[in-house]
């Protein structure tokens, strides 16, 4: 018997999986894909938000306000990158203006560090935001993260310190019989005495098995572009003033130097449903409100991530009314990131009454080898330890062979060529992986001891060799 | 630091050409750096035939032409190779930062040839829509997994784009066994050779859609179909022209980059058309002591047109290097209507002068002018196509009369 079982490895699962990790009681986290943050948490805006925006008295505003004041030690902890960037909300013309001042106000009186500045002075700031804005609303506690390496290192901690994690395993059915869950996937059987929702966009169908129908989710796509990292565009995110339909569209800097220019914000009816579309082109047309000389000659890519929009508007987060024992950790959108620490805080010492004691060890991840900051003389050292960090095999991030083999090698390792990307960057520069990817699927091979035609882009059934012309000699 | 007359950046046909060039003119020492364990480039993947015509005045495959290359400096003590070793960084003052498992270092050369080749537009840089899928590949990197890693990475098999490399693979992956349905093509015309979609598409009944695109792809975990859709003059979907096709894999020849990483680092001026650096007549790019030739300067259409183009550029760094010969910009090329880009972008008296150009759409009995203050003159072409480069041998006597700008033009 588990003490709680974890449905779902995003953002929410794994921060809570990690918290839990330093207790002592028994865990499995559950994901149906193959590896963590493969959901909305590794497909959005990647910002840990100020606080700023969230409607007065939501669990959305007392989350993110908490989260955001908790990231940067988080991120510390778990030797993982954090910048915190700041970012403007830039407005036009009187009525929006008026918004502006009002979401002054209510940073203000949310204590967060905030500053009303021109037109002119946001672009002294940001030469590329639009001659059109008038006037701009500075909030230096924003920051950004890269969400899947916060997700991996959050799993890897608590796999690391006995949290089962069980990657391509889908739950089917939960039951309640007495003081305890039985939970059946499409591999096994398991008991618990808690079961904790953190499925996404999917969390409603979770929690429908055992017959709760008290809220719904609809899944709301929002697309992006993605830019190169070539020159400067802008050095803080560029938020318009918010709608009813959300944030709007943003230009985000990611921490390794690329740009996100996105997202749109649609409903769409199939919760699998992630291709990117036509709507891409209206983030062009939103974005020419409040940004200029955009180097859209610099898209190297576009996605779209799916949005858990629940039917009440805030975040759920609480222990189901009627079945004792089953958490809710659902509709979990924006400002859902930010908000993770905070929430799995209060899930571990509230929600679970702290009942379970702290363990006396608690097991460090090894810190990541990222040859990119090092100095010239500590990559000499490194190289002369192990030639592997010499050899270079993703040339447009400058990622070493000895680099990919940490990340394959790892306690949470990544087992396909997206989990290699995301992990340690290979792909994710100007060619795509045009250049690199047939050397990663070789590494992955020899690593993981598999013959080269069972290596997968990301999940089951994305092998991507289907026939072979020659035999390995 | 270690120090050399000129550290060339890649081994293809182009970094070969340009040490050789530079060895001849007398240079002495000479270092070739390259990211892969032998020479040769992109063009040990490329096994079918059809190179060297012009260079070696045999019909060779990609790696004979490279071995062809190889021999003629393999054996020069003059010249250096350093495999397996990627360039982190360049910087104004011709330091070198390389990268190898024999550690981190930086090397300093008098003069620098950028050498890297292109490298392939990607589905995301093409805004290729649709679903996260497994199939989507560039036909190089497609071409690769069939001919080095010995794999196929689709049996049922469509190709956005007729550039060269996509036709090669139409008729390669048909060869393996694959079913090719189709090559679909933005412009109304091939952007192939015509030899190619000869000897690729037509004599396999491959079918090439002309004024066609690929909108997007669908199917998770791996492609299950393509939208496919006409489009028009000004290559906007046409509304209500799409379809569906089942196919398992998608591979994109949508055109070739410059890889000019290094030079974009350090500021160089950059031709919007061609996507290469701005050089003057002597291969010499904006960064002082850096040259560029080859694919990293301008996508050429045959790799003999590399080769020598490179060898002129490696004779020109020796002049550099040993004469101090800095050649002025005193006239700039001007590509006008009807032309994309020309090469070099600086022309100086004194001298022959060979300019490379591509017309940047389908012309048939036009005439060619070239004008520069009272000078002009006009040669009648039978056919101009974006897919072929032009050459023109300048006389110094004509360059000579010349103003300071050189504007070259289509005129039907």
């Amino acid at each position: 018997m588990k003490d709680v079982i974890i449905i779902g490895a995003g953002i929410s699962g794994c921060t809570i999986a990690h918290l839990l990790a330093k207790r002592k009681c028994e865990v499995l986290v559950l994901e149906k894909r193959a590896d963590a943050a493969l959901g909305a948490s590794g497909a959005n805006s990647a910002i840990i938000h100020s606080g700023h925006d969230p409607k007065e008295g939501t669990l959305k505003a007392k989350f993110n306000l908490l989260g955001n004041r908790m990231y940067e030690d988080y991120c510390q902890e778990l030797q993982v990158d954090f910048k915190r960037i700041g970012a403007f909300v830039v407005a036009s013309g009187e009525e929006e203006e008026k918004t502006l001042w009002g979401l002054f106000e209510q940073a203000r009186k949310r204590a967060i560090e905030c500053a009303l500045l021109s037109g002119d002075e946001v672009r002294k700031r940001e030469p590329n935001v639009a001659d059109e804005i008038t006037m701009g609303l500075y909030l230096p506690t924003t920051g950004i993260i890269t969400p899947w390496e916060v997700c991996y290192a959050a799993l890897e901690e608590a796999k690391m310190n006995d949290v089962d994690v069980h990657f391509n395993e889908e739950v089917m059915a939960i039951k309640k019989e007495d003081d305890h869950f039985v939970v059946k996937t499409d591999c096994g059987e398991y008991l618990s005495r808690y079961v904790i929702d953190c499925a996404g966009v999917r969390a409603d169908e979770i929690a429908g098995m055992l017959g709760i129908d008290t809220y719904s989710i609809r899944a709301r796509k929002g697309e992006y572009y993605v830019l190169d990292h070539k020159g400067y565009f802008t050095n803080a995110i560029i938020y318009p003033v918010p709608s009813n339909k959300g944030k709007g569209v943003l230009a985000v800097p990611t921490i390794h130097g690329n740009t996100l220019l996105g997202p749109t914000a649609e409903f769409v009816d199939d919760k699998d449903d992630d291709e990117t579309t036509d709507d891409l082109y209206s983030v062009k047309e939103k974005l020419a409100r409040t940004m200029k000389n955009i180097p859209y000659q610099n898209v190297i890519r576009n996605f779209a991530g799916l949005r858990p929009t629940g039917s009440n508007h805030d975040f759920i987060i609480k222990e189901d009314e009627k079945v004792k024992g089953f958490i809710h950790v659902s509709c979990i959108e924006s400002p859902g990131l930010t908000a993770a620490p905070a929430i799995a805080k209060y899930v571990v010492e509230e929600l679970l009454h702290d009942q379970y004691e702290l363990k006396t060890e608690f097991k460090r991840r090894r810190k990541p080898l990222i040859m990119a900051k090092l100095t010239d003389e500590e990559k000499n050292h490194l190289i002369k330890e192990n030639p592997d960090f010499g050899y270079v095999v993703c040339r447009c991030e400058k990622i070493s062979l000895g680099e990919v083999k940490d990340v394959i090698n790892r306690p949470l390792g990544a087992r396909s060529i997206i989990g290699v990307k995301r992990r340690c960057r290979p792909g994710m520069g100007g060619c795509q992986g045009g250049f690199c990817e047939p050397q990663i699927l070789e590494i992955l091979a020899k690593e993981l001891g598999i013959p080269k035609e069972k290596v997968l882009r990301e999940g089951p059934g994305s092998e991507i060799a289907l026939m072979k012309l020659k035999e390995d000699l | 630091m270690k120090e050399y007359d000129l550290i060339v950046i890649g081994a293809g046909a182009a970094g070969m050409s340009a040490a050789l060039g530079a060895y001849e003119k007398g240079l002495r020492k000479i270092l070739i750096i390259d990211r892969d364990e032998e020479y040769g480039g992109i063009l040990q993947q490329c096994i079918h035939n059809g190179f060297g015509l012009h260079t070696f005045n045999k019909e060779l495959s990609g790696p004979s032409f490279a071995t062809e290359c190889y021999r003629q400096i393999k054996d020069n003590p003059c010249i250096e190779f350093a495999y397996n070793t990627v360039v982190i960084a360049t910087s104004a003052n011709h330091e070198v930062k390389i990268q190898s498992k024999k550690g981190y270092e930086t090397i300093r050369g008098k003069a620098i040839a950028i050498c890297a080749g292109s490298k392939e537009r990607s589905a995301g840089a093409i805004s290729l829509k649709g679903a996260r899928t497994q199939g989507v590949y560039t036909a190089g990197c497609a071409q690769k997994y069939a001919n080095i890693k010995g794999f196929m990475v689709g049996k049922k098999v469509f190709i956005l784009g007729s550039g060269d490399i996509g036709l090669i693979m139409a008729r390669r992956m048909t060869l393996e066994g694959a079913k090719v349905i189709g090559v679909a093509e933005i412009c109304p015309y091939s952007n192939g050779l015509a030899r190619n979609v000869k000897q690729c598409l037509e004599d396999f009944d491959i079918p090439l859609y002309l004024s066609h695109t690929v909108v997007s792809v669908h199917g998770v975990p791996r492609l299950k179909s393509i939208t496919l859709a006409e489009v028009d003059e000004k290559r906007q979907v046409i509304k209500g022209s799409e379809r569906e096709i089942e196919c398992d894999c998608l591979l994109l020849s949508v055109g070739l980059l410059p890889d000019v990483g290094l030079l974009d680092e350090m500021g160089a001026k950059l031709d919007r058309f061609s996507k290469g650096p701005v050089v003057n007549d002597q291969y010499q790019t904006s960064i002082p002591g850096y040259f560029a030739c080859g694919n990293a300067l301008h996508v050429h259409d045959l790799v003999d047109y590399v080769a020598m183009e490179a060898k002129k550029c490696g004779e020109n760094i020796a002049d550099y290097v040993l004469n101090h010969n800095e050649r002025p910009l005193s006239i700039k090329t001007k590509a006008s209507r009807g032309i994309g880009y020309v090469v070099p972008h600086y022309l100086a008296e004194g001298r022959d002068v060979e300019i490379s150009f591509r017309v940047s759409n389908i012309y048939h009995d036009v005439s060619l002018k070239l004008s520069s203050g009272s000078y002009e003159k006009v040669i009648r072409k039978s056919a101009l196509l974006p897919s072929e480069m032009v050459k023109l041998n300048l006389k110094k006597e004509d360059i000579e009369k010349f103003a300071d700008e050189l504007v070259l033009e289509v005129v039907e």
